[in-house]
């Protein structure tokens, strides 16, 4: 046993690449990786540094300023409060980014507890699992997000919540097809056969090797969920405070007349879509650089 | 086939039992009351007590549910508490706007999709494809809410040629309601101004709501038709002498379908939900508008039935697209 051990660890020197530093390495050379990353990386510097980069307080408003055109002073005009549009948007990726790794984080987790269950236990578990899940998959998402955050009230949390109830069924699904793959995985058949049993072989042997594509589907629902928040918001189910500067409720500003102060919706829509291409640039060139079968 | 379909069926029965169950206890559990919702804030508890005790919201859950059910199987599945209207006319009435708009969009993104993604498959490398990569890229990442309201602002308000909302000219085309779908109904009232008038309203809610099946219709199709590119069948069919049409119409196209027909039936839950963010944009009196307007008013039959509807009109359509799947590709039979 030993010797296997330390002759597995000869052949590893010989080859120091690890999956993780290869996929890595991929990336560093795929551009939409690396056009991904930096839209990202972009976005969590600004709401990282929100304070020191918006030039006013994006909650306080002047009446006498409201509806002013983009300007020097106001780069991206204001809105009906005479709110800076600018400095709103800057601190709105605060709230967008902080929701959309919320509910990511909730969804992955909750997802991949009940897809672990179900691809390692099968049988009835799996069964009542799968179809537990077929039956929110025949909810078309955007609905079951609007019904559970009535259901829970209106709140950043209530939001990131109902964002990743939509998610859990998905990554439930993805981790259980990706274990019942590796159930006749040679190394899993091996392990099982020198007598590593239950928990485990699910972590120590499965978990590992079926993380890939819950990270590259991690990271392009981190793109829906920017949507999705947003689209809450643009239906008035946002945050509860009108202050509160939300991408998608900032695009109702306008809603009513559109004629007269496009910018509002413009800009906000703008840092919707490119933080949206950004997180799917970045899933993308990670799929490529995780995916063997991909690779070229 | 005919088993592998009744099967299919027999299995849509747990889904939309269990469907029930959720639903029910989900919505029982919202925090809105239908009763002061009916009666407004300022109603008496004795009241607002009188209107529950109406509406069965006073007794036991599994009785209600029973009565839910037990209702559905009889096919009645209630009506609205706000408006007393029965729920499946409401629904009936309203779905053909849903409809019409979701087969634009789709229409909209096949008809550009499919030969985009052809074009971009065959010209692999050039600019053309590098293009075709980034723009339907940029189609994925753009929301529907903020694509509608910039094609509703530069198309109907700051050049104004088309329609901003609604479904046709009423005041100009008054039309027999027969189909409820707008264009048909127009053209069985022989009026071609009114289907003329149909069409341009549906072109900027289609465009909002077809871009992202386009940009991901173009891209499956894509990386299909590069795959089937390599195949032996392609090459003999070209080394035989078979005109370029010929090949990619017969060999490359067809194979490269499969992909695409699962996609189309997945889009399909999408664009209901994205009909929601449309329908509100752009004034068009669908089922989204209808339940996301009773989710507001608490209205509990509607959210329940509405959502069973949608439920089973997206998975009759997955069955329809597993189905077709069968017939495109003789290799899959299901026993």
């Amino acid at each position: 046993m030993t010797s296997a051990a330390a002759t597995v660890d000869v052949v590893r020197e010989d080859k120091p690449v690890g999956l993780w530093a290869d996929a890595f390495r991929r990336m560093r050379r795929s551009p939409a990786a690396i056009i991904g990353g930096t839209i990202v990386g972009f976005f969590v510097i600004v709401a990282i540094f929100a304070p020191f980069i918006a030039p006013f307080d994006p909650t306080r408003g002047n009446l006498a300023d409201s509806y002013l055109p983009p300007s020097p002073e106001h780069w991206f005009g204001t809105n009906i409060q005479g709110q800076d549009v600018f400095s709103r948007i800057v601190f709105g990726s605060r709230l967008t980014l902080g929701i959309a790794v919320l509910s990511v984080t909730i969804g992955v987790s909750v997802g991949s507890f009940f897809g672990a269950l179900a691809g390692y236990f099968r049988g009835w578990v799996d069964a009542v699992i799968m179809r537990a899940v077929d039956i929110m998959l025949s909810i078309p998402g955007l609905l079951l997000a609007i019904g559970v955050v009535t259901f829970l009230g209106r709140g950043v949390v209530q939001i990131a919540m109902a964002i990743a109830i939509v998610n859990i069924p998905i990554f439930a699904r993805l981790l259980r097809s990706s274990l019942l793959g590796l159930r006749e995985a040679d190394y899993v058949v091996a392990a099982r056969s020198v007598g590593v049993r239950g928990p485990t072989l699910l972590v120590r042997h499965m978990l590992p090797n079926a993380i890939g594509p819950l990270i590259v589907q991690g990271t392009l629902a981190l793109a829906t969920a920017v949507v999705d928040a947003a689209a809450l918001g643009f239906l008035g189910l946002g945050p509860p405070d009108p202050r509160t500067p939300e991408w998608g409720t900032m695009l109702t500003d306008t809603y009513r007349n559109l004629n007269q102060a496009i910018w509002l919706a413009f800009f906000p829509g703008i840092a919707i879509v490119v933080s949206v291409l950004g997180f799917n640039l970045l899933g993308d060139g990670m799929r490529e650089a995780l995916d063997p079968k991909l690779r070229r | 086939m005919g088993k592998f379909i009744l099967r299919r069926l027999l299995l849509l029965i747990p889904i939309l039992l269990g469907l029930t169950v959720i639903i029910f206890l989900f919505i029982r559990l919202l925090p809105g009351d239908p009763a002061s919702a009916i009666l407004g804030e300022r109603a008496t508890p004795e009241s607002l007590a009188r209107v529950r005790e109406a509406l069965g919201l006073d007794r036991p859950l599994p009785e209600q549910y029973w009565e839910y059910v037990s209702g559905l199987a009889r096919g009645d599945l209630g009506s609205s508490f706000l408006t007393n209207r029965d729920v499946v006319d409401d629904f009936l009435q309203r779905f053909p706007a849903t409809l019409e708009l979701t087969l634009a969009a789709m229409l909209f993104a096949l008809v550009l999709g499919i030969p985009l993604g052809m074009l971009t498959a065959k010209r692999r490398g050039s600019w053309v494809d590098n293009l075709g990569t980034v723009v339907s890229l940029i189609g994925i990442s753009i929301p529907i809410f903020f694509l509608g309201l910039m094609l509703k602002f530069l198309f109907a308000i700051y050049w104004p040629i088309l329609p901003d909302s609604g479904r046709i000219d009423l005041i100009e085309y008054l039309i027999p309601r027969v189909t409820n779908l707008m264009t048909v109904d127009a053209l069985l009232a022989g009026e071609w101004g009114g289907f003329i008038d149909a069409l341009r309203h549906l072109v900027l809610p289609g465009i909002a709501l077809g871009t992202i099946p386009l940009a991901i219709i173009m891209r499956i199709t894509r990386a299909s038709v590069i795959d089937v590119l390599n195949e032996d069948y392609v090459r003999t069919a070209n080394a035989k002498g078979l005109h370029g049409d010929v090949v990619d119409r017969r060999h490359v196209l067809r194979n490269a379908m499969l992909p695409v027909v699962t996609v189309i039936g997945l889009q399909t839950g999408l664009l209901l939900g994205g009909a929601i963010l449309t329908e509100t944009i752009f004034g068009w009196g669908g089922v989204g508008k209808w339940i996301y307007d009773a989710v507001l008013s608490s209205d509990y039959q509607v959210i329940q039935s509405g959502v069973l509807l949608l439920a089973l009109i997206f998975v009759l359509v997955n069955l329809i697209v597993d189905v077709s799947y069968a017939l495109l590709n003789p290799r899959i039979r299901y026993s």
